[in-house]
């Protein structure tokens, strides 16, 4: 009886990962250091999340004319502001930076009375950034709004930063829990190379990275681990049946073996993703990549990083509860 | 691993029928489950007996406002130090007084300088009366004292602080009252379902569904509206500046009356916004907006004696420190109630009573976070969202039945299952399914099959080392078991410090993403292989071909 129409990956492989481990650990340090140095350089180009200040979704009765809005809004006295169209030719997002109270006072005086605090004022830049468009621009639809203050976005940071660091700390916890400290700090490794490179990758192409970006990259981890975990669970597994394997032989044997589902998995998830990058419009477009690119760099990771890194961390071949149930079967 | 006992079917069918159940709802049109379709309380027909809650859609998908006002305690410190300042003058001056220079408040203390070193000791016996025990969380008291009182013989002064145990105390009350008080506003407004709930320490979220302009709920919510009642002081000249030679009991306050731009006020306050026992919009004798009040028994009281002790003169009502009117007191005004005037719009009018009846906010709030959305575009990301999990869908189940063949049907049924399970899980517990969540889900159906995959995988291998077929399938499920339970605990790790870190929307994409992981491992290592022990009774196959 067959039953598989298509076969299109191999069953049975034998790639000598391990052997080729120094190409991709050289890969993985450019990979980093770039990563690196771009964010560096470049830094980030964070969402209103992060960096606090005014977002407008608007949609023009027409097919929008970006430059007369730019000119418009660049006459208002705002500082540094987006505009940026999505999607369709009518839908555009405006974007405003947190201003001080002293900038606020110089373009709404009325507005601002003796207790306003910077805060609550970056809500005047909406209305005056709202109202100015809406008498320019006759029909034009405000769709949504989002104001974050200076208070809020600071305190984002913080709890983004933290989530991504209590995350890979609870991740080390449980692999040292389940395997040894070896697996455990291969795994942690390769999950910190997975992030940096996430983080490269916004930096260079300026895609905003703003809250959800933090939900990408926490998934990102997640599904990484999902992947090395299945890798090393097989080490495991070989290092008891195979005693007298040479370590490297074991690892290698182990990716291989569990090659065609991580092929196949990663080849489901990205589909999916696809499909949510095409079709589930533009708030979540920039989601839909990052967590495109993290698949395909937590799938590399799990493969060329975490599995041979373990030749480096001195993975033993029997663990220590195995040792002490030997201990345990001489005694009696 | 593949005998299934009678009651671990019905588990598994039960859990799979349940979950049918509790997805139904969304199905089916609002109109066929509730008798009317505005109030979810009266169900109608079967969905008597079936749940009939649909899921929960977030404000980023069906339009609203998201608002978190931080209340300003260090204001409500400010405030609270005068009083005590007040309270401290007036122990002093109790028999027999002690000399001392009027309290003041420096920073966050009360300072009083005794005039005489001797009295000193004396003084501070005195002000420890003020001090007292923490009212406790359920009212009782705490152990901790309200002030701390300090003195210091080198400069005779007595310094009064209020402590940090008071200020939570205070912070807890003002954050309760404040919610209390927006409540009551946003009800008033006849809004349904406004979520209104305490944020970190000294926030309040207000969600308000339905409305996308969020100026309407900042007026609504940031104004504290607080209303004193002045008496204006006609020997003052105040500028056009607002410049003016003031006595310490006079305060130049700005105007909005639409006559003047300042009016000089008596400090005190004869009467307060406390005072009244309602306010309704209604109009003037020209037909202009205003806003009609009636003063509860003390109120009426005091408001008949000044005004007949003061006709002729003018008094000011005064909102948040400007004044909006300052009429002249023509005759007595006994009944108790009275008509505001001010440059309003029936709108204005109509806010300002609802804030006036609901009562002052105990502290400014101030708004900090913000995001709306209107209902148009809400339904255009649900679009999107549901185009794109339809073709997920799609081409997952092209690759897995590419792959996998018959096993690949098996799986991508145990799919289908698994989103009506993580539908019905989202409607049944009423948690919310925000734009995130979408994303959340979609990804699911990508990793979904993942448990499925690693199972069949091993069965592959197994095969190939020479196993029949009925001992491949059971070493796979049991081989394959460890990998997958450590491989999504790690994931639902991320989910879990993604709930709790998360804010808003994104909390929506943990919720969907823990739950899916949930149901993808029940459905893999329950219905998947359910299906397959089946298959492989009726079927007894010698070989599978994959």
């Amino acid at each position: 009886m067959s039953f598989a129409l298509v076969r299109f990956i191999p069953v049975q492989s034998n790639v000598p990962f391990i052997k080729g481990r120094w190409i991709a650990f050289i890969f993985s340090a450019l990979l980093i250091v770039g990563s690196l140095g771009v964010f560096f350089a470049k830094g980030l180009n964070y969402g209103i999340d992060f960096r606090g200040g005014t977002m407008l979704e608007v949609r023009t009765e027409g097919p929008a004319d970006l430059s007369a809005i730019r000119t418009t809004m660049s006459g208002l006295g705002l500082g540094d502001v987006q505009v940026q169209g999505v999607g369709t030719d009518r839908d555009l997002f405006i974007r405003v930076e947190s201003l001080s109270l002293e900038q606020i006072r110089q373009i709404a005086p009325d507005l601002v009375t003796e207790d306003t605090s910077e805060n609550g004022a970056q809500q005047i830049v909406r209305q005056y950034v709202e109202t100015a468009l809406v008498e320019s621009f006759p029909g034009i639809e405000l769709r949504g709004s989002s104001v974050i203050s200076p208070k809020v976005s600071d305190e984002l940071v913080v709890k983004g930063s933290m989530a991504v660091g209590i995350a890979l700390i609870l991740m080390l916890v449980y692999i040292w829990f389940r395997f040894e400290w070896q697996y455990s700090v291969g795994a942690v490794l390769a999950l910190v190379h997975d992030v940096i490179a996430t983080i490269g990758m916004f930096s260079l192409t300026g895609l905003e990275f703003n809250l959800s970006t933090i939900a990408a990259i926490l998934t990102i981890v997640g599904y990484s681990m999902n992947d090395t975990v299945v890798v090393y669970d097989r080490v495991r597994e070989e290092f008891r049946k195979y005693k007298t394997l040479e370590i490297s032989q074991v690892l290698n044997m182990s990716i291989n073996l569990t090659l065609s589902r991580t092929i196949l998995t990663s080849g489901t998830t990205l589909v999916a993703l696809v499909s949510l990058a095409i079709f589930g419009g533009h708030a979540l477009q920039g989601f839909a990549f990052a967590l495109i690119w993290g698949i395909v760099i937590g799938t590399y990771s799990s493969i060329f990083v975490a599995a041979p890194l373990l030749m480096l961390t001195g993975v033993k071949r029997t663990s220590e509860e195995d040792e002490a149930e030997a201990r345990f079967a001489d005694k009696r | 691993m593949l005998y299934f006992s009678p009651w671990k079917v019905v588990l598994i069918l039960g859990v799979v029928l349940l979950g049918f159940f509790f997805s139904l709802p969304n199905f089916v049109p609002a109109e066929n489950r509730y008798v009317d379709p505005a109030n979810p309380d009266q169900t109608k027909g079967i969905w008597t007996i079936l749940p009939s809650q649909t899921v929960n859609l977030g404000l980023d998908l069906r339009g609203g406002s998201h608002l978190v006002f931080e209340v300003d305690i260090e204001d409500v410190r400010q405030e609270r130090l005068g009083d005590l300042a007040e309270e401290a003058r007036v122990v002093l001056r109790n028999d027999p007084p002690i000399f001392t220079a009027r309290p003041a408040v420096v920073g966050q203390q009360v300072v009083i300088r005794v005039t005489n070193p001797e009295d000193l000791g004396a003084a501070y016996e005195r002000l420890r009366e003020l001090n007292g025990p923490v009212t406790g969380a359920n009212g009782g008291q705490s152990l901790d004292q309200r002030l701390s009182i300090t003195q210091d013989d080198s400069d005779r002064t007595i310094r009064i602080a209020i402590t940090e145990a008071e200020i939570s105390s205070i912070r807890q009350r003002t954050v309760e009252q404040s919610i209390e008080v927006i409540r009551r506003r946003i009800d008033a407004t006849g809004t349904t379902e406004p979520t209104i709930t305490r944020q970190d320490e000294d926030r309040v979220l207000v969600q308000v569904p339905g409305e996308s302009d969020p100026q309407r709920v900042i007026d609504l919510v940031g104004t504290t509206a607080r209303m004193t009642f002045h008496m204006v002081d006609r020997s003052v000249q105040v500028g056009p500046d607002g410049q003016a030679r003031t006595p310490p009991d006079v305060m130049i306050l700005p105007s909005d009356d639409g006559y003047e731009n300042f009016v000089a006020v008596k400090r005190r306050a004869v009467l307060s916004g406390e005072n009244l026992a309602s306010a309704s919009q209604s109009f003037d004798q020209n037909g202009q907006p205003a806003v009609a009040f009636r003063f509860d028994t003390t109120g009426s009281q005091v408001f008949g004696e000044i005004t007949s002790q003061n006709v002729g003169e003018r008094f000011a009502i005064v909102l948040d420190g400007v004044v909006i009117t300052a009429p002249r007191i023509r005759s007595p005004i006994l009944g108790g109630s009275g008509i505001i005037e001010g440059s309003f719009t029936v709108q204005e009018a109509s806010d300002l009573s609802t804030m006036l009846s609901a009562g002052a906010l105990p502290a400014k709030l101030t708004p900090v976070e913000q995001r709306s959305i209107t209902a148009s575009m809400g339904q255009d990301a649900i679009e999107a969202g549901a185009e794109a999990i339809l073709l997920g869908f799609a081409l997952v189940i092209v690759f897995m039945v590419l792959a996998y063949g018959f096993m690949g049907v098996v799986s991508t049924t145990a799919l289908l299952i698994n989103v009506l399970l993580i539908l019905g899980a989202l409607s049944g517990l009423q948690a919310t399914l925000t734009l995130p969540g979408i994303a959340g889900i979609i990804l699911t159906i990508g990793m979904a099959v993942d448990a499925n995959v690693l199972i069949f995988e091993r069965i592959r291998e197994e095969i190939r080392q020479g196993r029949k077929v009925i001992n491949a399938i059971e070493i796979g499920y049991n081989r394959a078991f460890a990998a997958i339970l450590d491989a999504n605990v790690t994931t639902f790790i991320a989910a879990a410090v993604l709930f709790m870190m998360g804010a808003g929307p994104v909390r929506g994409f943990a919720v969907t993403l823990g739950i899916g992981i949930v149901t993808s491992v029940f459905t893999a290592f329950t219905f998947s292989r359910f299906v397959v022990a089946v298959w492989l009774r009726l079927r007894k196959p010698q070989s599978i071909g994959f």
